[in-house]
């Protein structure tokens, strides 16, 4: 399919496919009184990526953060195929703008590092891993350790270890804002072939909207702290063109500049 | 070192002080300090006596014990310690209280409730030794990279594997120069408690030499005790050195 079409609506909007997560008057205070989210409610469709966009502290991250687990709201829930959620759980995995990888474990150890807190065989996660090294492009380089990878190589380690639990939803926290421009576009064509290839739910943050526009089905624009809803932009891209192409494809160009015309009203 | 331009090994200053030492000696300007051919023939002499060996066998003994108790509960307190603000404000200002305390005050304590036996020594080990273990691992739970946290919490770990498997690698360059400044103090905690214990061990050689004025065997002792604490450090150093890149890529 070549052409996009760029849909705007109020939110929550009810998408196609059922719903996987759904936020239901979330709000988040921190202690201090910083107001991060003022009454969200959002619905993620199942076997998409959908990305939260929005200015930098907007409270992208602690939306996240509160989905996965990590956090808890100050109201307001979350539900994951309907149940509430109250802390992590299996079904949900992470990657970490920093990494978060262990220094003194490999590159294989690191990846297989969800299914070993699981009690999976060593061989048998060992595996897995392997697996997910390979399709993240690491293939060679299992007994390494972190301090010898770059660090687009290092996030490609976090994401095999996000997949290797094979969660069904995939969190991403601004992965790509520690690795430098060239890693980051090459990552971001990766990740394409990994949603088509995984059949997962991904949910990515990221303050780039060039990369929202260009990996995502969908995008939630968040306003500025306290965060609320702005809008949500389905993007239908030509998924099966070069990624040259798509990337001048008018429609592409246009949604990106649209995004910033909303974006640009925050700012100020 | 380098003097004019030429390398000169480290060990020659301490040839230097050994030259130092003899000249003074051979001098014979005070009985306290005989001269240090002497004193490494009566090392020599001292060596071949059962007395040495029981007392090396003891003080070995007690220092192992008292330094693995140290590192065994010292470690976990600090780093709980570290994790839970509760137990440090319970716990912070003993541990402070105690790392500057003139622990040899308090070791007539130990030996009027556990006697003068091994126990004592132990207990003095432990005493000097644990506080400055828990409070580097309480450095090191303080330095582990939050997202290390959330990653442990995330991917499911129960607060065992969190400990086991994250926060004791992840404080594991505090925990070790805890360890190693842990054990020097050991050192001066296995020695001071058997000079105050006084009736066996080192503690009774000295006691035996100081009372007869044997300056020779006292040095030679203390030789033998400094090589033990240089020993233990130089030991430690490597280690450290071998798991330095821990700290450097742990962000």
């Amino acid at each position: 399919m070549i052409g996009l079409q760029a849909q705007t609506a109020a939110p929550p909007l009810a998408a196609d496919a059922a719903p996987i997560v759904e936020v239901r008057g979330l709000s988040k205070i921190y202690p201090g009184g910083v107001e991060a989210l003022n009454d969200i409610s959002l619905s993620f469709p199942e076997g998409e990526l959908t990305t939260l966009l929005g200015p930098s502290g907007c409270g992208k991250t602690t939306l996240l953060k509160i989905i996965a687990g990590l956090l808890q709201p100050t109201g307001g829930e979350v539900r994951v195929r309907g149940r509430a959620v109250t802390g992590p759980g299996p079904e949900r995995s992470f990657v970490f703008q920093d990494f978060a990888l262990m220094p003194w474990a490999t590159v294989i150890r690191n990846a297989a590092f969800g299914l070993e807190l699981r009690g999976v065989p060593r061989s048998e996660r060992e595996a897995v891993a392997e697996k997910y090294i390979a399709s993240v492009g690491l293939k060679g380089f299992e007994t390494k350790y972190p301090h010898e990878l770059s660090g687009g190589m290092r996030q490609r380690v976090g994401l095999a270890r996000a997949l290797a639990v094979n969660a069904d939803i995939v969190m991403m926290d601004e992965p790509f804002s520690a690795v430098d421009e060239q890693t980051r576009r090459q990552f971001q064509e990766d990740m394409l072939r990994l949603v088509a290839q995984e059949r997962k739910t991904f949910l990515f943050v990221t303050h780039s909207i060039e990369e929202a526009v260009y990996v995502s089905n969908r995008i939630v624009l968040l306003s500025r702290r306290p965060s609320r809803v702005s809008e949500i932009i389905d993007v239908n891209l030509p998924r099966d063109s070069e990624p040259d192409q798509i990337r001048r494809h008018p429609a592409y160009l246009d949604t990106v500049e649209g995004i910033w015309q909303t974006l640009k009203r925050y700012l100020d | 070192m380098i003097i004019n331009g030429t390398r000169v090994p480290a060990v020659f200053s301490l040839l230097i002080w050994a030259v130092l030492w003899e000249i003074v000696g051979r001098l014979g300007l005070t009985i306290l300090i005989p001269p240090l051919s002497t004193t490494i023939e009566k090392l020599v002499e001292i060596v071949g006596t059962p007395g040495f060996w029981d007392a090396l066998g003891l003080t070995l003994k007690t220092f192992v014990i008292g330094s693995v108790i140290s590192i065994l509960a010292g470690i976990p307190i600090g780093i709980l310690m570290g994790r839970l603000p509760v137990l440090d404000r319970l716990l912070l200002p003993w541990v402070n209280t105690f790392i500057s305390a003139p622990l040899s005050a308090l070791v007539p304590v130990v030996m009027a409730l556990f006697g003068f036996g091994e126990t004592t020594i132990i207990l003095t080990v432990v005493l000097f030794a644990i506080w400055i273990i828990i409070l580097d691992a309480r450095a090191g739970a303080h330095a582990i990279s939050p997202s290390l946290v959330e990653m442990a919490r995330v991917y499911g770990a129960t607060n065992w594997q969190a400990f086991s498997k994250i926060f004791v690698l992840s404080a594991m360059p505090e925990i070790l120069t805890g360890v190693r400044l842990g054990l020097l103090r050991a050192v001066k905690g296995v020695i001071i408690g058997q000079l105050l214990v006084s009736v066996v061990g080192f503690g009774r050689l000295f006691e035996i030499y100081s009372s007869n004025f044997l300056m020779e065997h006292m040095w030679a002792l203390l030789l033998v005790l400094f090589a033990l604490a240089s020993a233990i450090d130089t030991a430690f150093g490597l280690i450290e050195r071998r798991v330095e890149h821990f700290a450097s890529s742990r962000n």
